[in-house]
């Protein structure tokens, strides 16, 4: 990986503007300003159309002999299948409200990232085929055609747009960039052009049921292992439950969690809250994956990858599903799931929380429940004994993810979990945070190491509002509710606001957490000492019984 | 632009020519009925164009807290849970233009004090908000007073409308307040697409050609009350003529009226193959006109395609040996027991 620029640097460095019109200008694609491609085995194995060996520095990409017809006739087809696509298409006034809404715009100042600009890619191309002005008019309408250099601009841009919603919300007709970019990502599929980060996973979680590629027996190893390091901090080693049939939930979390710090604390967390609720659940090495990078490379695919999780509650007889903390999984689960691939199975019921009877209607139908819902539902009912004083060494702020931010409205219950689990708590500035929040600029599968200063670039207003509560507030800690956050916040916060540590939400809960028959807590879940823990800490034991 | 700027004036040359040379009956009487018809027939069939394609998924933008836990206080408008949020969302949308009440603008800096370093600021910009407000309600109104040409009597609203509008009683014919505060909306549309650099990047004849339009109706109609006064009277018998189809003559009208009805054909003939549209397509819009409710009601998506997905008994047929040295259930036993 090349050297970083400094943040200064970064913010000093960002090019003016070309002089050329932006149909005459066309990307470079140096290293680092791409996605390595999926290989052509992956693509074959999923039985992509057209899988090939491509380059992306390359000049030639190895399109198949008719592109040109394939796109045009995949185009016109998401035309037919999408509402929301024509209207894109026909009723931008090009405004530029949503230019400087973008955190690629903001982080790289190329025209090209600005929203609109980001559409008008593609309804140039609209406008040739499907608007009488511009089969007239061509060019002088901002109309143009299909080339191979077009193909190669739609790739470099639809994979610098993570699908954070954020323009959407500013338009005034509420345009949505991440559909157009889910569509063009379509488009490039149909012709074999795909990114290695996004179908590896996807060719993982279709053939073992996680983006790892964990199979059953190391999964089960793994979640033993984190199980055994609960018992090291809290005395109480908790169940693990695999592939239970006849549980009454049904629990799924990303793979990531399982696997990657920090990640693996906020699956403790979990384990822990379950084992104290004494929850009769499952969790299931084959739905062992919440989220869906299928829904970064077409709607089938996410459909595919999703239909696991009504599958194995079917299979294992469970009441509801839960389900873990996770951004895009979120999106797909609130807005697609029930319609990819409800409704719910027979034996499903409305939700209700075990503990609290409290019952979810809100999720009548997909009869799936966030974390968040279900641990703030908890905390309200006074049913958790918590002791947020051992998390009284951090300062924390909390991250909203753009998918449960701007594709859920899940904003207060993480707020009221967090409060409830730490002291202190701070708010970034008011633009960056709720349904404003910026992306950690790398969701969307673009958490790759490759084009790591792109991401950097993108977290910029990220970071500078993580660093702005840092100087001011002393903030030492982030917490977010998405596994791809944690993934990609930790080098971010590294970058723009070092000495700022990220967590999983029910990491906090779990430190907070007085369980019942533990020992007194000396350290966190990640086995550092708690400050304070040695000199009053006497007879070892707390939470009785 | 100049294009644009170009192609508006040569419009309006060949109108006030053509009127001039005995052609008036061509501007006053054939173009605009082929320009409401083209407009009407226009948008209707944009519309429907919109209508056939389904709704696949329910997609609203969430702009607030959702409906959740009771104690948990939802943004019944930004994240509507009910069809009546969504009417509200909607009113709002359409009537106060809410979205762009949130614009802000960014700026990122190397060094910023507060953050001793690199920071973002974010101002609060209302200028698009108030201007795209002001054109939209200005232009209604004007509109809404032209229906003194319109009707015979004048309806009372309309002399009421007046009234209101020319509130301030400056000069002689009143100072209608509309015109001119249109005049200066459409003047920061224009001017903002000149002079900000990221709004001429993305500014294309189809965004300048439109307010050059506007901008010649509104400086034409300007013109007939105020300057070159046209003779009113004359003018609502000429135009009753039109709406009722039954035209009479033209002589005697100025050349410049002529300019003024060339133009608002031309806006009506453009309007319907145009980003215009959006008068139409924000009531489509699937990100702001449905309902977060898609965990308590399933959506349905007419072109569902079949599941296809790699099955449990699939799974299990792959792993069935680990899975059992694993020790976990399997629907069959493997062949050889494990170990």
């Amino acid at each position: 990986m090349a050297k970083l620029p400094t943040p200064q640097e970064l913010i000093a460095t960002r090019p003016p503007f070309p002089e050329e019109h932006w149909l005459d200008v066309r990307p470079e694609f140096a290293p680092g300003s791409f996605c390595y491609p999926a290989k052509k085995e992956t693509m074959e194995l999923l039985h992509m159309p057209n899988p090939h060996e491509w380059d992306p520095a390359a000049e030639d990409w190895g399109l198949p002999e008719n592109w040109e017809r394939i796109l045009c006739d995949a185009f016109a087809e998401r035309l037919e299948k999408h509402r929301s696509l024509k209207l894109f298409m026909d009723i931008c006034v090009r405004c530029g409200a949503c230019a400087d809404k973008c955190h690629f715009f903001l982080g790289t100042n190329d025209p090209k990232n600005m929203p609109v600009l980001r559409a008008e890619l593609l309804r140039s191309l609209y406008r040739r085929d499907h608007t009488v002005l511009g089969k007239l008019l061509g060019r002088t309408v901002g109309a143009r055609g299909w080339d191979k250099s077009v193909v190669k601009e739609l790739f470099h841009y639809a994979y610098q747009c993570t699908e954070c919603r954020r323009c959407s919300l500013f338009c005034p007709y509420g345009i949505d960039t991440a559909e157009i970019t889910m569509i063009v990502r379509e488009l490039l599929h149909e012709v074999g052009l795909g990114t290695h980060w996004i179908m590896d996973p996807v060719k993982n979680c279709s053939f073992t049921g996680n983006h790892l590629g964990i199979q059953p027996h190391s999964f089960v190893e793994i979640v033993e292992m984190l199980a055994d390091d609960c018992e090291t901090v809290t005395g109480i080693r908790p169940k693990t439950p695999f592939n239970k049939k006849n549980a009454e939930i049904l629990f799924i979390t990303p793979s990531g969690d399982v696997f990657a710090d920090p990640g693996i604390y906020t699956f403790m967390g979990y384990l822990l809250l379950f084992h104290e609720l004494d929850l009769d659940y499952t969790l299931s090495t084959y739905a062992s994956e919440g989220g869906n990078f299928g829904s970064f490379t077409s709607f089938n695919m996410a459909k595919k990858l999703n239909a696991k999780m009504y599958a194995e509650a079917e299979r294992l007889n469970v009441k509801w599903i839960l389900g873990g903390e996770c951004g895009h999984m979120w999106r797909v689960i609130n807005q697609y799931m029930d319609t990819y691939n409800g409704p719910a199975p027979d034996n499903m019921t409305l939700p209700v929380s075990p503990v609290t009877g409290t019952a979810f209607t809100n999720a009548a139908s997909t009869k799936m429940v966030h974390i968040t819902e279900f641990t703030a539902d908890l905390i309200y009912n006074g049913k958790l004994r918590l002791d947020p004083g051992h998390n009284d060494h951090i300062i924390t702020t909390f991250h909203d993810s753009c998918n449960p931010a701007r594709g859920m409205g899940l904003l207060d219950e993480p707020r009221y979990v967090l409060k409830a689990v730490c002291n202190n708590f701070v708010e970034m500035p008011e633009n960056t945070i709720r349904e404003r929040t910026f992306c950690c600029g790398a969701g969307s599968g673009l958490n790759t190491e490759e084009i790591m200063e792109l991401r950097m670039r993108a977290g910029m207003p990220r970071g500078n509002a993580l660093r702005h509560v840092q100087r001011q507030f002393g903030v030492n800690h982030m917490a977010c509710i998405c596994a791809i956050d944690r993934a990609t916040l930790p080098p971010l916060a590294n970058y723009w606001a070092p000495g700022v540590t990220v967590s999983g939400l029910h990491e906090l809960v779990a430190n907070a957490l007085v369980m019942t028959g533990g020992k007194k807590r000396t350290m966190d879940l990640r086995q550092e000492d708690l400050p304070g823990a040695e000199e009053d800490g006497a007879d070892g034991r707390e939470g009785g019984e | 632009m100049f294009v644009s700027l170009l192609l508006v004036l040569l419009i309006g040359a060949i109108a006030w020519a053509g009127s001039a040379a005995g052609f008036a009956s061509l501007f006053g009487v054939a173009l605009p009925y082929l320009a409401a018809a083209v407009f009407v027939v226009g948008m209707i069939r944009r519309m429907v164009y919109w209508a056939k394609s389904p709704v696949p998924f329910r997609i609203p933008t969430t702009g607030g807290q959702e409906q959740s836990l009771d104690f948990i206080r939802q943004a019944k408008i930004d994240c509507p849970g009910t069809q009546a949020g969504v009417f509200a969302r909607m009113f709002l949308e359409v009537c106060l233009f809410r979205s762009l009440f949130r614009n802000t603008e960014a700026d990122a800096r190397a060094g910023l004090p507060a953050n001793s370093g690199p920071g973002s600021v974010y101002y609060s910009s209302k200028w698009l908000w108030c201007f795209a407000l002001l054109f939209h309600y200005c232009f209604l109104l004007v509109f809404l007073r032209h229906f003194r040409f319109f009707a015979e009597p004048t309806p009372q609203w309309v002399t009421w409308l007046e009234t209101l509008d020319g509130l301030m009683q400056i000069g002689a014919p009143r100072f209608f307040m509309t015109g001119g505060i249109l005049l200066a909306a459409l003047l920061f549309l224009l001017g903002r697409r000149v002079f900000n650099g990221r709004l001429r990047c993305i500014s294309l004849v189809n965004d300048y050609f439109p307010l050059w339009l506007l901008l010649g109706i509104v400086c034409t109609g300007i013109c007939l009350r105020y300057f070159d006064k046209t003779e009113i009277a004359m003018v609502k018998i000429f135009i009753m003529g039109v709406t009722q189809f039954s035209p009479v003559s033209a002589e005697g009208i100025a050349p410049l009226f002529f300019v003024h009805v060339a133009l608002v054909s031309t806006l009506l003939l453009y309007f319907p193959f145009s980003k215009l549209t959006h008068m139409a397509g924000v009531f489509f819009s699937p990100t702001r006109n449905a309902a977060n409710d898609s965990r308590r009601v399933r959506h349905i998506n007419p072109w569902n395609p079949p599941k296809q997905y790699f099955t449990y008994a699939e799974y299990e047929d792959a792993y069935r040996d680990v899975m059992a040295e694993a020790g976990l259930p399997l629907e069959k036993e493997p062949d050889r027991p494990a170990g």
